[in-house]
């Protein structure tokens, strides 16, 4: 069977659901991990040895949690939520419950993605902010951001795709979302049709976050 | 000013100990330029870095302005800061932040009233001469310029110290020049104390009025500028004063010398070449001058001969010291008797 025109307008409800799902799950957990993420791989960096938060149990207690959710397979973190789910949504099904997880996930490796922008910085610049005379909130405010925040876009980039591969697995709790779309019909119906069109749409999706996060992060820096 | 108390600063590794800085005991004075000198990894960016506190001392005291800095919290150490300024060789601004931007981040720091950032930045942009590029971005600068704006911002709390970290290693001669020209200015007109490291005597000799130089971590002379170039007492400090005044000469000239090798020095207001004339007309030897030089330092002037006495020997010794009577250092490189 090979791709029928027909068949793809039918199923052009099905497909417009589904990319409204994904953008509504990917929505949710990238908010979640700006808001969350982002102070978490503020602290993870501040806390090092040498800098101004410097803190030794906070650092290595942060960065041990960080790295158990991060080596936990999604698909797994998926269903050992369910309780927190179950908590925070009310339900354990839907894209909303998807949500919870996909959040999970995506703020530990946020943070880490973070921590590595700020790690570019040279020290020397965070230094003359000390030097200075400065506060920690205002070294935090006037200088990590701004001097990261080119690869900081660039991160959050990374993380938008990654959670639309991630999204992909939701359908797991009926999450739904393109990626649902793609292996209920296209995979297991051998639905050639879908297939191609959730595919192509992936691609496309991928593409454009890819080029919009490139030209941001070009765009705003002044180096 | 300053008064660094048996300082000493270790790095520990889990592998070894590093000493930076080893017992140093150091007085700056109000409004002086005390410069310190030494080979890459003689300990002086450690020490400096001790004075802010930039790096914790391992034992000793640091008193900068009347306070003991090392006893000092969180808040008091960020609020004695304002008052120490700080430039770096590789000037280290916030590239993503405009030149005002980077000044008024100074400003915030000491929580200056908004309206009053404003005409401040104006005020150090004018002092550093940047006026025309107040909201330019750093990367469109040049380096001389950028360390303009380092400038700026370290002036921007009224500090009463500057510490400069070689702060002119980056540039071109001429560059360096006009900084340190810009520096002298500071410290003569606003009074600032002006602590600078280096490894290059030339800037030494350019605008500091008192000088260290460092080995290993440990201070091995000090003293008045001008009394270390005229007298300097360790190897070391002689090798650091040959890259500014040298007195090598090929050695073929120096074998086809016949006659006795000295080298002449003359302090401040001796009038060098007079006292040669005299001394040869005297002694009746012939002098001939292999190299020489008067350089300016601290705005006095320091003569430095190398010549070649031909004569009696009785006649040189006397001609010797007949120069010393007249107030010349005199020392034999050569007796060709
Ligand atoms: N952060 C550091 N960690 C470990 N060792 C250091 C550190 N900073 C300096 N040192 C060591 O201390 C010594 C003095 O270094 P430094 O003060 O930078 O010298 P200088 O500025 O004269 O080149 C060197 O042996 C250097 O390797
Ligand atoms: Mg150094």
């Amino acid at each position: 069977m090979g791709f029928d025109f027909q068949h793809m307008i039918e199923l052009l409800p099905d497909i417009t659901l589904a990319f409204n799902q994904t953008l509504y799950m990917i929505g949710i957990a990238l908010s979640v991990s700006l808001i969350i993420g982002l102070p978490l791989g503020i602290i993870l960096f501040t806390t090092d040895r040498g800098l101004f938060l410097e803190n030794r149990f906070v650092k290595t207690t942060l960065g041990f949690i960080v790295n158990m959710v991060r080596s936990v397979p999604f698909i797994i973190l998926l269903v050992a939520l369910i309780p927190l789910t179950k908590l925070i949504v009310g339900s354990t099904i839907g894209p909303a419950a998807a949500s919870v997880s996909l959040s999970v996930a995506a703020i530990p490796f946020f943070a880490r993605i973070v921590e590595t922008s700020l790690r570019e910085i040279d020290k020397g610049v965070i230094e003359a902010a000390v030097a200075v005379g400065a506060t920690p909130w205002m070294i935090i405010k006037d200088v990590l951001l701004p001097e990261a925040k080119s690869s900081i876009i660039q991160g959050i980039t990374l993380t938008i795709i990654s959670l639309v591969a991630y999204s992909a697995m939701a359908g797991v709790v009926g999450g739904g979302g393109i990626g649902d779309l793609a292996i209920r019909f296209g995979y297991y119906r051998y639905d050639n049709t879908i297939m191609i069109v959730t595919v192509v749409i992936l691609i496309v999706l991928v593409q454009l976050i890819q080029l919009l996060g490139d030209w941001t992060s070009k765009a705003i820096d002044k180096r | 000013m300053i008064h660094i108390k048996d300082l000493t600063k270790e790095y520990k590794s889990k592998k070894n100990t590093v000493i930076g800085v080893d017992h140093v005991n150091l007085d700056i004075k109000k409004g002086e330029v005390f410069g310190i000198v030494g080979y890459s990894g003689a300990g002086k960016s450690s020490l400096l870095r001790c004075i802010n506190l930039l790096e914790r001392p391992t034992s000793g005291q640091v008193e900068v302005n009347g306070s003991d800095l090392t006893k000092l919290n969180g808040k008091e150490l960020r609020k004695a800061r304002l008052k120490i300024g700080m430039i770096f060789q590789h000037f280290y601004l916030i590239s993503q932040k405009t030149v005002a931007e980077n000044i008024a981040f100074a400003l915030k720091a000491a929580s200056t009233p908004k309206e009053k950032i404003k005409s401040r930045v104006s005020e150090l942009l004018e002092m550093v001469g940047l006026t025309d590029k107040r909201d330019v971005f750093p990367a469109q600068l040049s380096g001389g310029q950028k360390q303009r704006v380092g400038i700026a911002r370290a002036l921007a709390n009224d500090p009463a110290v500057l510490l400069c970290d070689e702060a002119t290693s980056a540039l071109d001669p001429n560059t360096t020049l006009a900084i340190l020209r810009l520096l002298k200015k500071i410290n003569k007109e606003l009074n600032i104390t002006i602590v600078l490291i280096t490894h290059e005597m030339n800037v030494v000799k350019e605008i500091c009025d008192r000088m260290a130089v460092m080995q290993d971590g440990r201070i091995i002379e000090e003293g008045d500028v001008y009394d270390i170039f005229s007298k300097p007492q360790t190897e070391l400090t002689k090798e650091f004063i040959s890259s500014v005044v040298s007195f090598d000469v090929p050695k073929s000239i120096l074998d086809a010398c016949k006659g006795s090798v000295v080298k002449v020095l003359f302090r401040g207001d001796v009038a060098g070449e007079g006292v040669i004339s005299d001394t040869i007309q005297l002694f009746e030897v012939s002098g001939n001058f292999l190299r020489g030089s008067i350089e300016y330092i601290q705005e006095r002037p320091l003569g430095l001969f190398l010549m070649e006495i031909q004569g009696q020997p009785d006649n040189i010794s006397r001609a010797i010291t007949y120069m010393e009577s007249r107030g010349a250092q005199v020392e034999v490189i050569e007796n060709g008797l």
